[in-house]
């Protein structure tokens, strides 16, 4: 099963032809994702080989999913061009689209997610966030492949690091799907979807939420969890030293005033009945409890 | 990046939101010598980026030219919440009859732009959302639609603004999304809006947030930057591209991804506890590709601060693997020299984990201690930065 991306997905990349595109895509194809094509407006026609795989250049995504059937999205073109691709893939219609794009200007994102949600046929993942993976079955974004393989733990967080780094500490018990949302203030899919699909996905037995300081997101998940959530959880927020008004690396990781701080995220984690560990190993080691492994 | 009022006025005047005649002072001199130009009664206001100034008695109404100059004198060099007054701003005073509060900001919980307009302005407006949240109308703006004469009248109407200044108040509402829209802003905030005696609206008092993400496309926002605020380890950092941002502690942290950084200050912190209460120092983010300059560059920042007593280098090998980051710390630690001289812990876990301990290993450069565990490490580096 999996979540959001599996063995059928078919995937092009946006911005495909340019440095970080054609290096990511040799590794996405590298650990086994169906990699179909590229997009680069301008460029179509061409064809591009990488490692023996000749993959066909489009100018819109339109006719990408018309010729290759993709049902996938991965973008990689600069800040200033993220949301006229984000924009040309809705107008797709492209069921999954994952924007790694660092540096969005929010009124971009602001306007390329309000822009979906109106059309109603397209998720985002992201922007500024490392992708996802399903191990085993495909990777779409920049997460290293070989950390770990399939098994039981979902996993959602801002963080792409801390995503690896969780993996990590389970490798010998394994992902279903991990999902790094992004730490922007404006995403496309947000803690609670994620918590919302893994509790829905029969192959997905507990879930590992990672969260960080900024927004309330953290907080609405919680109150998700309490009402939603039958699978274990366990929870972990990073930021508690973060200064007010100062923007930790994340452009939305940011305490402002009273609000975002990562004590009240962890405050309403443990209300909601989430496990919440103090450094990510701790963390681990909760979840390892959980499932007596 | 959040701007002086006096900036936010710039701005407002640009897009021709009414605001009154004001100039700024740096010495009771300037400031007396704008007191003239603007002519009558002027208020003299500290420039400082944090509330409450008023009530530390950052703002003064002045009845001359001269007046102007002894309170400005009175008000630089202030001291508000840690804030050093350096800039004062002169403004025109205006006869005012009524105050409300209207702002335009990024809405992260709904994803989307919030108007918050209230007719009991001039006071602190979380207290009003706390106390009294039926006065702070909340109306919701489409990042796609943006705000139109009709939308500016549907949201003056929601905030039941009084039918004489309707019209006037769903204006300033055309221009301060004009303000956010163009400029990049993540919030514009107008507090107080004032109805003046003769029934002008006008903004007496602003605040904007600009989008750093945006700068590729504002080239004009570079000369907003406030350089003489900045932190000198801050500044060099920014000139090479570093994400850093200067704390209050002993040990120097550098890690890959802001996430895992974050955790890593956290970390420190607990250990920290063990070993006399010493703190992380900064925060500094080399991101993914981790090469010998940038942790060169990494270092040499950290060490250039006289707080830090230790480094923890806490590297996970996702894109980037250990043996590239082993070999960018050595050939890192060889190009400062003896600039190095604080002890350095490294944890490298993640991809090429055992060739990039071996190198390590096989450096074996004195100032440097593995640690194999994040936690470890923590613990390790604050007992060094104890000592």
């Amino acid at each position: 099963m999996a979540i959001f991306l599996n063995e059928n997905s078919v995937v092009i990349v946006q911005g495909m032809t340019g440095s970080e595109g054609t290096k990511h895509t040799r590794r996405m194809l590298t650990s086994g994702t169906k990699i179909v094509g590229g997009v680069t407006p301008g460029k179509g026609g061409q064809v591009i080989d990488i490692d023996g795989h000749q993959l066909p250049v489009f100018n819109t995504v339109a006719e990408a999913m018309s010729a290759t059937g993709a049902n996938t999205s991965v973008v990689f073109v600069p800040p200033k061009f993220a949301k006229a691709a984000v924009i040309d893939a809705v107008d797709a219609a492209m069921p999954l689209v994952v924007v790694i794009t660092e540096g969005i200007p929010v009124h971009d994102s602001a306007s390329f997610y309000a822009y979906s949600l109106s059309k109603g046929t397209t998720r985002i993942i992201g922007p500024n966030c490392p992708g996802l993976i399903s191990p085993g079955k495909s990777n779409v974004g920049i997460i290293p492949a070989d950390i770990t393989g399939s098994g039981p733990i979902g996993l959602v967080s801002k963080s792409g690091t801390l995503t690896y780094q969780m993996m990590y500490e389970l490798r010998d018990i394994g992902f279903s799907t991990a999902v790094g949302i992004g730490g922007d203030p404006v995403i496309g899919t947000t803690h609670i979807d994620c918590l919302r699909a893994f509790q829905d996905d029969p192959e997905t037995t507990a879930i590992v939420m990672i969260g960080e300081i900024g927004g309330d997101a953290e907080e609405r998940a919680a109150a998700f969890i309490a009402e939603y959530v039958t699978k274990p959880v366990v929870g972990y927020v990073a930021g508690f030293t973060a200064p007010e008004g100062k923007t930790m690396g994340h452009a939305g990781a940011i305490v402002s005033g009273s609000s975002g701080t990562a004590q009240g995220k962890k405050d309403a984690l443990e209300a909601a009945g989430v496990k919440v560990g103090q450094t990510p190993s701790e963390t681990a080691q909760l979840l390892r409890n959980i499932l007596g492994r | 990046m959040d701007l002086f009022e006096y900036q936010a006025r710039d701005l407002f005047e640009k897009h021709g939101v009414p605001v009154l005649a004001a100039a700024i002072a740096t010495t009771p001199d300037q400031a007396e010598a704008a007191a003239m130009k603007i002519g009558g009664k002027v208020v003299v206001k500290a420039q400082v980026k944090v509330g409450g100034r008023g009530k530390a008695g950052g703002v003064k109404l002045a009845e001359n030219a001269a007046d102007a100059r002894e309170k400005a004198s009175a008000i630089l060099g202030m001291d508000i919440k840690g804030h050093e007054v350096r800039t004062v701003m002169i403004a025109a005073a205006a006869p005012i009859e009524s105050e409300y509060y209207l702002a335009i900001l990024l809405d992260r919980s709904n994803r989307t732009f919030l108007v918050m307009a209230s007719v009991s302005g001039g006071m602190d407006i979380e207290e009003v959302a706390h106390t009294a949240p039926e006065k702070l109308a909340k109306i919701p703006v489409s990042a796609v639609d943006g705000i139109s004469a009709t939308k500016a009248k549907e949201i003056v109407a929601a905030a039941n603004f009084p039918a004489d200044v309707a019209d006037q108040v769903a204006e300033v509402l055309l221009k301060l999304w004009e303000v956010f829209q163009s400029e990049d802003a993540t919030l514009v905030e107008v507090n107080p809006l004032v109805k003046t005696k003769d029934g002008k609206v006008i903004a007496l008092d602003g605040k904007i947030t600009l989008d750093d993400n945006a700068e590729f496309r504002q080239p004009d926002h570079a000369e907003l930057v406030d350089h003489a605020a900045a932190n000198a380890l801050e500044a060099a950092a920014k000139e090479k591209n570093l994400n850093y941002v200067k704390l209050e502690g002993e040990v120097g942290i550098i890690g890959n991804g802001a996430g895992l950084v974050m955790s890593t200050l956290d970390v420190v912190a607990y250990a920290g506890k063990k070993h006399g209460g010493v703190r992380p120092a900064n925060f500094l983010d080399i991101g993914g590709g981790a090469s010998a300059q940038i942790m060169a560059d990494g270092l040499s920042i950290i060490l250039g601060d006289s707080d830090v007593k230790s480094v923890f280098v806490n590297v996970f090998g996702g894109i980037t693997a250990c043996d590239a980051v082993a070999t960018g710390i050595v050939q890192a630690l060889e190009l400062l020299g003896d600039k190095a001289t604080k002890p350095i812990v490294v944890r490298l876990d993640g991809n090429n984990v055992v060739e990039g301990r071996a190198i390590l290993a096989k450096a074996a450069h004195p100032l440097i201690e593995q640690v194999d565990t994040m936690d470890g490490a923590a613990n390790r580096a604050a007992e060094l930065a104890a000592k």
